[in-house]
């Protein structure tokens, strides 16, 4: 593995859309259940545990080889919300054209040619660590990350939190979403050899609920 | 992985700026048009469509920072028919949409072309933002910054990306400079200055020259790109 690609797939500048979404952040704020950044830490450990893990599990599998239109099906599965599974196809399409520009391979255009209008995100975020020579736990990584960083610089720009708190929360999940990443990474390894209903569904309801009413909020920062 | 050529048709759909589709055709001309909040992007991209209509299949796309505003005076106008008309949320940064991350921009252009192409130009307005705000090579090929006489007529002289390096800038609602005591002279020499020979256009929509000038402008750049 290289530890440079993977900082380069990791980082919130790779352009793959990711800045126009606040993974449930903005709904909860207009709820008002993030108010700063001890609920901040809060919504960010409930979603590691939750769509963190699961993202991190399909990333992880797509990373070992499984086959990704079966994975992008769990997925699927796995997100009762419309609006969310429509953010995650968007969301997967970016990533797909940012990384088949990056690290050009046969594997991510099978996919755009297989999914045209994009696969869910994680998916072919674990197909793009493969074609950047990653490895399934870089991907669970990446994925995890992704699942905090983004709401946690949203929460910046809606709240004006002070945006040294809010990396703070971040250093201060590390070691537990190292310890889903690890999870994701057993379970991934699972999916290769039985398939991907071995994939873990631990869902968050507020989340999909939320996602639902910001979709149809009019005057919204964030697309999600 | 290692690869000794690098196609530039390597897969299935086109990655960013390549000047041709999957299949082979040209694709739409694109130009963007940036500016300050309120400057008259959208009130320009509507003028331009009423010019243009009628001689080329055109489409827009708008960057809203917050709402589909926009979109629905281009829609309530009715200048295009909706649906060449899409709306890109940008997450706060009306900014990084049109220049450091592409991609959801770009996948708009390409839904607009398969939906109800084949297009000849695609303007792509960007939401409203600030002076240093210039669209990515990537996404457009030709851009136009929009000011106004009455944001200050000392934009020009304070420069910055937009002013200095877009292929047009126009300087809108020339009719207002008696009322905010903007010296159009001092505005044009200032511009002149800081362009180095590029074109600026100063415009009134609400007079009879209207949309021309740039009307003109964008004709120009549709025959260098049919060429």
């Amino acid at each position: 593995m290289s530890r440079a690609a993977l900082l380069v797939l990791a980082d919130g500048r790779f352009p793959a859309g990711g800045h126009a979404h606040s993974g449930g952040a903005e709904a909860a704020v207009h709820a008002g259940r993030i108010t700063g950044a001890a609920s901040l830490e809060d919504f960010c450990r409930g979603r590691l545990h939750t769509t963190g893990l699961v993202s991190a599990a399909l990333a992880a599998s797509a990373a070992l080889g499984v086959d990704p239109a079966a994975l992008d099906a769990a997925a699927d599965a796995r997100t009762p919300s419309p609006a969310l599974r429509a953010a995650a196809r968007k969301l997967g399409r970016q990533l797909l054209r940012a990384a088949r520009a990056t690290w050009p391979g046969v594997e991510l255009d099978a996919l755009a040619r297989r999914f045209p209008k994009g696969a869910h995100q994680p998916v072919v975020l674990g197909v793009a660590a493969r074609a950047a020579g990653l490895g399934p736990q870089d991907a669970a990584h990446c994925a995890l990350y992704e699942s905090v960083g983004g709401p946690a610089t949203a929460t910046v720009r809606l709240l004006g939190l002070d945006p040294f708190d809010a990396t703070a929360v971040l250093a201060r999940l590390a070691p537990e979403a190292d310890r889903v990443a690890e999870a994701a990474v057993r379970a991934a390894h699972r999916v290769a050899e039985e398939g991907a209903d071995a994939l873990p569904a631990a869902s968050a309801p507020l989340l999909e609920l939320l996602a639902e009413a910001h979709a149809a909020r009019t005057g919204r920062l964030f697309a999600s | 992985m290692h690869r000794d050529h690098i196609d530039p048709h390597p897969g299935p759909a086109v990655l960013g700026a390549d000047a041709r589709r999957p299949d082979g055709t040209r694709r739409a001309l694109r130009i963007g048009l940036g500016g300050p909040v309120g400057s008259g992007k959208t009130a320009t991209v509507a003028a331009l469509c009423r010019a243009l209509r009628d001689e080329v299949s055109l489409a827009v796309v708008t960057n809203d920072i917050y709402t589909r505003e926009d979109a629905e005076y281009l829609l309530r106008e009715a200048v295009l028919p909706p649906e060449r008309i899409t709306a890109v949320e940008t997450g706060a940064c009306p900014h990084t949409a049109i220049r450091d991350d592409i991609s959801a921009n770009l996948e708009a252009v390409e839904d607009l072309e398969d939906s109800v192409g084949p297009l000849d130009l695609v303007l792509v307005e960007s939401g409203g933002d600030n002076l240093t705000a210039t669209f990515s090579k990537g996404l457009v090929d030709a851009q136009i910054f929009v000011i106004d006489v009455a944001g200050g007529d000392d934009v020009p002289r304070k420069g910055g990306p937009g002013v200095t390096t877009a292929d047009l800038l126009v300087v809108n609602k020339t009719d207002l400079a008696p009322y905010t005591g903007s010296d159009l002279g001092r505005m044009a020499a200032d511009a002149k200055a800081q362009r180095a020979g590029l074109p600026v256009v100063f415009q009134s929509l609400r007079e009879d020259e209207g949309v021309a000038a740039v009307t003109s402008w964008v004709r120009q750049r549709l025959a260098a790109w049919a060429a």
